[in-house]
């Protein structure tokens, strides 16, 4: 069966139309046929349905996705139940060791990101990894830090994802590999992200998954839950009617 | 003594400048470097076929166990020359005659 490939994190500046669409059009030559766009919290719907009209017209669906910053696990649970329903993503950037573990045992966080440049501030070790195997939450690993840093940075953050991602395969917690450009030079074929991935040793089938099952599966999961039919997990609503 | 078997790479060169097949296989033969030393790159038997610049395309042999580490290499490069670029895997084949066939495409 053939992949369907996704790019779960390019962050243009959502504003500049022509920047969006150049994005838009390289991803979907790039072979992806789903992308997620990070988008401000406040953003409108007529601008969401802007950015689904340029993304239709290059014949790519696209995602809707909020990064969260929050400063501590109050304000996460504040901003999780604020914007939960809006976005069909939530990606938690986690900068301090509270937030990281609230938001790996936070049914509604779907990503759990961490600084690539600051390697004491990545808080994936055993115990958010068994915290998220537990509930829904993927490690989100961005490909952009590979390319842009040089020499001992690089190294260290190398060193740091292959610690990150074995641990994840321990304790089965789903990866998605994204990108995480605003530049269209930076962007990459599906397949290059994955081999990308060989750097810290994840095997190849894992790295195509993350790139393609993982993601899909994150968009699929909430989109029902979003939908008009939904009630819980395992119960939807199949017909309504005096007759039901 | 047994046969080296061998990939042949179709490559698009995405950037807005120009520059010349030397500068191009210094790009990739730095990436190589970088991520896997001289030890790695010596595995790798590169060779560059066929460069095109206004087409924007080219053609690199390796050694077919090197594939991989040549895919992960080339995504690494974002420059050409000090030019901002990037490198796409078109296709890959086991002989060149497919591998233009293959392009056609």
């Amino acid at each position: 069966m053939k992949r369907t490939f996704a790019d779960l994190h390019l962050c243009p500046n959502v504003k500049d139309s022509e920047k969006v669409s150049r994005i838009v059009s390289k991803a979907s030559k790039l072979g992806y046929r789903l992308m997620a766009i990070t988008l401000p919290s406040n953003i409108t719907q007529e601008e969401t349905q802007r950015l689904r009209n340029i993304c239709k017209e290059a014949k790519i669906d696209l995602a809707s996705r909020v990064d969260l910053k929050p400063e501590t696990p109050r304000e996460l649970i504040q901003n999780l139940r604020r914007l939960r329903r809006k976005f069909e993503i939530v990606a938690v950037m986690c900068e301090s060791k509270n937030v990281a573990r609230q938001a790996a045992k936070d049914r509604r966080v779907d990503l759990l990101n961490f600084p690539s440049l600051d390697f004491r501030r990545r808080f994936f070790d055993n115990a958010e990894a068994e915290l998220a195997s537990n509930s829904l939450a993927s490690l989100e690993i961005d490909m952009k830090p590979l390319l842009t840093l040089e020499g001992p940075a690089r190294i260290r953050l190398l060193s740091s994802l292959r610690r990150e991602a074995s641990i994840a395969q321990e304790f089965h917690v789903p990866i998605v590999i994204s990108s995480g450009v605003s530049y269209e030079l930076l962007m990459r074929k599906p397949r290059e992200l994955a081999a990308l991935a060989s750097l810290f040793d994840l095997d190849e089938a894992l790295a195509l998954e993350a790139v393609s099952k993982n993601p899909m599966s994150i968009v699929k999961r909430n989109r029902e839950k979003l939908g008009p039919k939904f009630v819980a997990p395992g119960i939807r609503i199949i017909r309504r009617g005096k007759d039901c | 003594m047994k046969r080296v078997k061998r990939r042949y790479l179709a490559l698009e060169i995405d950037s807005e400048e120009g520059f010349g097949s030397e500068e191009f296989m210094d790009a990739v033969w730095g990436a190589v470097l970088k991520l896997y030393g001289e030890y790695g790159a010596s595995k790798a038997g590169l060779t560059l076929i066929d460069y095109d610049m206004e087409k924007r395309f080219a053609v690199i042999r390796i050694k077919h166990t090197t594939l991989g580490m040549i895919r992960t290499a080339l995504a690494t490069i974002t420059k050409i020359g000090n030019k901002p670029a990037a490198i796409y895997i078109l296709t890959v084949s086991g002989t060149i005659k497919v591998l233009h066939k293959k392009t056609k495409q």
